[in-house]
């Protein structure tokens, strides 16, 4: 066992998200623990600029590879497989994101290494993996244990700190030429477009008013609508609410949608997903109407009423008639 | 043209609950199709809809599991694959390999065009199955597809993928290929009570491994859970108490003091 640690950082559009530089203190934990060297590596894009970016005290190696502008999960995947041989590493690790979960699955299935994802915690002691993750709707924490000298694992992107010190590490930087199969390649990226636009910018807003599934069904909408107007506040959602037609995508909060950080976020009806979480959670002040006082959004909230929303909302609307 | 669609049946707990062992006790939990799964099942359904196509669904469980798949035929799907026996009833965890290993087994015999599957399940969120079993059986696939446009013809399948941050990817995929569905991506349609009534009559088979030609080691795996434990409560809550109206009250002050709202 080389206790060396291999993580693969991700770029978008010009400019690395920061789940790559959490892989970097997720990273060095885990080779600490295992006694290793942290290889990173930027697979296409401007790689030399990445690795100056990434390029700090606790890395060891930075390998950069030439692939192109963006993900593709094609070659990323076939790469991947080729560095894995050259670093011969004992734990790869790889950001639980979209594009995460579009090539994981695969590099650990061709490596056939196992692998587990969405780790909100890591760490090896006496050879055995161990990976904390939720289950239930965050309801529960898991312990998984990895009975495996080597092993896949994917982290929850903003569950790490991000590791700073841009520029300030002396990481070996290492162009590495893959080898790519074109003939393997059978998925093209033809654009991106972004989908978030519209008349309201909820990013902007001092006050959200944010709603998610606990509304139970779109008839339920005015109410909401009164107190966003009594209050002159900006109407937010989870998830489902626009999954379900009942307001635009440029209203979503989270992950997939916003992230928003206004001075205070009413929850009212949201349990707090964690996909939602991500995009809330830099609010200054939290306030949940939620029935359920174990719904994970009450770890977050400042304030809260456990309470039915359909009793305290229009009380709420009074107060301010 | 064939489309296969992987179902699962998903446990989701209670409010207050009980962990028991290794997981949350059966008091406390409830059976039902998973979210993403339904978006998956609606996807097939219509592409069936719009052209000669026949949609198969696969479900590992167990009998229980069935109320869950008679729910994908009701809503279209023409028929349905349960895997299950004593060996998989005692696997402490079926993890991502054995899975892909499994439904593998049945993309062999059943040859499909297209599998479509849920992003992830809303119990154990491994959200890797799919692309697992693309990499397992050898096609090409996309994970969070939330646009689906498919070009028979020319056997491409033209997806958006939901980046993070409101930008969607749009890219071209060979098929056959594994897609994994997001929600939203249609609206699933409730079953209807003939959707009901002929769904009791549309075939539903049992496989056990063996029959699949597969040995007990299929379910060999290094990933075991050894624990279970509900999280520290990291809130440190204001808990605004009485009836809606004082807690409402204590809630309108506390806006006042933000300067959030006037008045």
């Amino acid at each position: 066992m080389s206790g060396d640690v291999l993580a693969i950082t991700e770029h978008r559009q010009g400019e690395l998200r920061d789940v790559s530089f959490e892989l970097i203190t997720a990273g060095r934990q885990l080779a600490d623990d295992q006694g290793g060297d942290l290889h990173l590596a930027v697979i296409g894009g401007d790689v030399d600029t990445f690795a100056s970016e990434l390029n700090r005290e606790s890395v060891d190696t930075i390998f950069t590879v030439a692939a192109g502008e963006e993900f593709n999960h094609d070659t990323y995947t076939q790469i991947t497989e080729q560095l894995y041989a050259e670093v011969e590493p004992d734990a790869l690790l790889l950001p639980n994101s979209v594009n995460g979960l579009d090539y994981a699955p695969a590099i650990a299935g061709r490596l056939d290494v196992p692998l587990v994802t969405d780790a909100i915690s890591l760490s090896r002691a006496d050879g055995t993996l161990e990976v904390a993750r939720e289950m239930y709707g965050s309801k529960v924490e898991t312990t998984v244990t990895v009975d495996a000298d080597t092993a896949a694992v994917s982290i929850r992107p903003a569950e790490w700190e991000i590791t700073e010190g841009e520029g300030q590490g002396d990481a070996e930087v290492r162009s590495f030429d893959a080898d790519i199969d074109e003939s393997a390649v059978k998925s093209t990226v033809t654009g991106f477009e972004e989908v978030a636009g519209g008349d309201v910018d909820i990013s902007e807003a001092n006050f959200l008013v944010s709603i998610g599934r606990g509304i139970e069904e779109e008839d339920n909408l005015p109410l909401i609508k009164d107190l966003v107007e009594a209050t002159d506040a900006t109407l937010s959602s989870s998830r489902p609410i626009v999954d379900n037609g009942w307001l635009p995508k440029n209203r979503q909060v989270g992950q997939s949608g916003k992230v928003v950080t206004p001075d205070v976020y009413l929850a009212i009806g949201i349990s707090g997903a964690v996909q939602h979480v991500a995009g809330m959670k830099g609010s200054d002040t939290i306030v949940a109407i939620n029935t359920d006082s174990n719904a994970p959004i009450m770890d977050l909230a400042d304030y809260a009423i456990v309470d039915d929303l359909f009793d305290v909302v229009p009380q709420l609307i009074e107060a301010f008639e | 043209m064939k489309i296969l669609v992987t179902v699962k049946e998903v446990a989701e707990a209670e409010d207050e609950f009980e962990i028991d062992g290794l997981d949350i006790d059966e008091r406390y939990l409830e059976y039902d199709l998973n979210e993403w799964d339904e978006y998956a099942i609606e996807e097939a359904v219509q592409i069936k809809e719009s052209g000669d196509c026949e949609v198969v669904s696969v479900t590992i469980g167990p009998e229980r599991s069935e109320e869950t798949i008679r729910m994908a035929l009701a809503k279209g799907v023409d028929r349905a694959i349960r895997v299950w026996d004593d060996d998989l009833a005692s696997a402490e965890m079926i993890d991502i390999g054995t899975k892909a290993d499994i439904l593998a087994s049945i993309v062999e015999e059943e040859d499909p065009d297209l599998v479509l599957t849920g992003v992830q399940a809303n119990d154990d969120s491994f959200g890797a199955t799919g692309v697992a079993l693309a990499e397992t059986i050898g096609f090409e696939w996309g994970a969070v597809v939330n646009a689906l446009d498919l070009d028979r013809d020319d056997g491409v399948a033209h997806v958006r993928r939901e980046l993070e941050g409101g930008i969607e990817e749009l890219t071209d995929i060979e098929i056959p290929a594994v897609l994994t569905i997001q929600t939203g991506i249609n609206e699933p349609r409730y079953a209807s009570l003939r959707g009901i009534r002929q769904a009791q009559r549309k075939p539903l088979d049992v496989s056990t491994l063996s029959d699949l030609g597969l040995g007990e080691d299929v379910l060999e795996t290094p990933v075991s859970r050894t624990a279970m434990y509900e999280p520290e409560s990291e809130g440190e809550a204001v808990v605004f108490d009485g009836n809606p109206e004082e807690s409402a009250t204590q809630l309108a002050d506390l806006l006042r003091d933000k300067g959030v709202v006037e008045g």
